[in-house]
């Protein structure tokens, strides 16, 4: 095992939340594609914090954790009264923005 | 070192260079406090004394500041001269969109922000909310923690840093976006979207912090700087890094082909909190990238400046074209804030010091300008709300040329017509560009202002030339507030376009980044 293994490993997660993001429809699973990209990230900063040998990276990831924790209390509150108004958390349906 | 710590060294963190954060930052804990525990009679008052309190003292915090070249809280604060600037410009904003945000006169319901963000639209509690003349009072600590985090965002000098404060000036934002006391499903809409996107963004942020700290195994700038000395060659994460971080702050920036939430959020969130987000997010988001690009990724600017080059001259182009199109006069507003994002990358990529000044300038000035101009967009309303059909604008100055006029002279100003801060802003960047050699771009930024300018000159003749529209709204005699607030902005605009030397002179004294 390298540390190239878990940069792949991480690069490969990170692009399936990239990619989930764009073609998934429903709001909750769009935020877990994020979510997914943001623990993507966690994985590669600990592996670099291994390979360097500091704890930065470390550091780094827990950052990440509380940072995706404070946006999921926001982003919970936002999709949850879209839900309520409109029974529904497709991200297609709200489209009175329109250009 | 059998892992024992013989000896503890406590961080050195010099409370004096962070007081301006501290401040604004602490007054934001203070309002939740004020939020939990004060009567809801006495809050709004509370909060709005807090408010007014925090901003000056944060502001006089940053002029006492001001010449400092130094770094804080173990390195990871700049406060250098553009930080200094771009944290006054932010306070100075902040100060002009809290005016825009206590205004209650404007609409008969009260401010602009809905009485409780979880009452259902339409339902019999919001109605009775209403009714009782509640107001929503949480969004003064949300701004503070927003305001603070845009401060923050201009000084980080590491990665993490950086990280922390773009979600700390973007939370309260995505919230505040969707507050909105009329139209609430377009804004709740707006938020739902500006979130998506903008924690979309913030996973590119990180994912390239990742990259970065994985080619130099640090995230402070220095010694990001260090090891690309020491590995001149082209490493690819290096490259990634640079790609992804790029792509967040460029969404922060609204600029193309990152620009898709800004007419949708602008249009949706409630005008104040629109106008507030236009100048200070612009600002931050703006310095941010300065920082970046000049002092963590100054050393790879031969690479990232086609990049740079291709995004400034898609941005200037499509704000200009598309914001020909627009109906909506938040949205035709949102589309110059895009072209103008284009005009600002200008002075990005010519990474010298008068791209520098010119864009602290360009920043300063142009956020004066949108707080005005949506500041207008508040006045003109008819019974369902704000009327921002722009066809509704006809024959506007027939009936109120006050309000009219002072709408034209801030849609000159962004067209870059002389006597106003847009023509000395734009002159500033497109100087700066010519001389780091981005001459193309300058010339693709004079044919934006030009196609730009026929828009914001159709506005002019729309609201002055044209018979007065059929379903004509009125226009509110505002409070004092909303009335200091225009006047404050259109005089800035007047001031900075006739006599903008002294401001010239201090960017310019400002822009050197400590390294």
């Amino acid at each position: 095992m390298t540390t190239d293994h878990y940069i792949v490993l991480s690069a490969v997660l990170f692009s399936l939340g990239a990619f989930g993001m764009l073609f998934r429809r429903n709001a909750i699973v769009v935020f877990m594609c994020v979510e997914l990209m943001l623990n993507a990230s966690n994985l590669a900063f600990v592996a670099f914090a291994r390979m360097h040998g500091n704890l930065e990276g470390q550091v780094f990831a827990f950052f990440t954790m509380v940072v995706a924790a404070a946006e999921v209390v926001v982003g919970l509150a936002i999709i949850v009264a879209i839900f309520r108004t409109r029974r529904s958390a497709s991200v297609d349906e709200p489209s009175l923005l329109r250009f | 070192m059998n892992g024992v710590v013989e000896t503890f060294a406590s961080p050195e963190i010099r409370y004096g260079l962070v007081a301006p954060l501290l401040i604004v930052l602490g007054g934001g804990v203070l309002g939740v406090l004020l939020e939990a525990f004060l009567p809801r009679g006495s809050r709004r008052t509370a909060q709005l004394v807090l408010v007014g309190v925090v901003l000056v003292a944060a502001f006089v915090a940053v002029v006492r500041l001001a010449g400092t070249n130094d770094l804080a809280a173990e390195g990871t604060i700049a406060v250098d001269g553009p930080a200094l600037f771009m944290q006054g410009s932010i306070l100075l904003v902040a100060m002009v969109s809290a005016l825009l945000m206590a205004e209650r006169q404007v609409d008969p319901a009260g401010d602009a922000f809905a009485p409780q963000a979880s009452a259902l639209p339409g339902s019999a509690d919001e109605k009775a909310f209403t009714q009782r003349g509640w107001l929503q009072t949480e969004i003064w600590p949300l701004f503070l923690f927003s305001v603070g985090g845009m401060m923050m965002f201009t000084s980080a000098n590491d990665l993490l840093t950086m990280f922390v404060a773009l979600e700390v000036m973007s939370l309260p934002l995505y919230l505040m976006a969707g507050m909105a006391r009329r139209r609430r499903l377009l804004s709740q809409e707006a938020a739902m979207k500006y979130f998506l996107l903008g924690a979309y963004s913030s996973g590119f942020f990180v994912f390239g912090a990742a990259m970065l700290y994985g080619f130099s195994g640090t995230i402070t700038f220095p010694g990001i700087v260090e090891s690309m000395a020491a590995d001149p060659g082209n490493n690819g994460l290096l490259i990634a890094a640079t790609g992804l971080l790029f792509v967040a702050l460029l969404f922060k920036v609204g600029a193309v082909p990152f620009h898709q939430w800004t007419p949708d959020v602008y249009q949706g969130a409630p005008t104040p909190a629109t106008a507030f987000m236009a100048a200070g997010v612009k600002i931050a988001a703006v310095g941010a990238l300065l920082r970046l690009s000049y002092v963590a990724l100054g050393g790879l600017r031969w690479d990232w400046r086609p990049l740079m080059w291709a995004v400034a001259i898609a941005t200037m182009l499509v704000g200009a074209i598309v914001a020909l199109t627009q109906t909506d006069i938040k949205r035709m507003l949102a589309y110059s804030a895009i072209a103008n994002a284009g005009f600002m990358l200008i002075g990005v990529l010519a990474t010298n010091q008068a791209g520098l000044s010119g864009t602290m300038f360009y920043l300063l000035a142009y956020g004066f300008s949108t707080l005005g101009a949506f500041a207008i967009v508040t006045l003109v309303r008819d019974p369902a709300g704000e009327a921002t059909k722009l066809s509704q604008w006809a024959g506007l100055g027939k009936t109120s040329p006050l309000i009219a006029g002072a709408m034209a002279i801030l849609l000159l100003a962004f067209a870059g017509i002389p006597l106003t801060s847009g023509f000395t802003s734009k002159f500033a960047v497109f100087q700066a560009g010519i001389a780091g050699g981005a001459t193309p771009v300058v010339i693709v930024g004079v044919i934006a202002s030009a196609i730009a300018a026929f828009f914001y000159v159709r506005v002019i003749v729309l609201m002055f030339f044209t018979e007065r529209a059929e379903d004509a709204p009125a226009v509110v005699v505002p409070s004092s507030l909303t009335a200091v607030a225009i006047g404050v902005t259109v005089a800035v605009t007047v001031i900075l376009g006739v006599l903008p030397q002294s401001v010239l002179d201090l960017a310019d004294k400002a822009s050197t980044f400590i390294r």
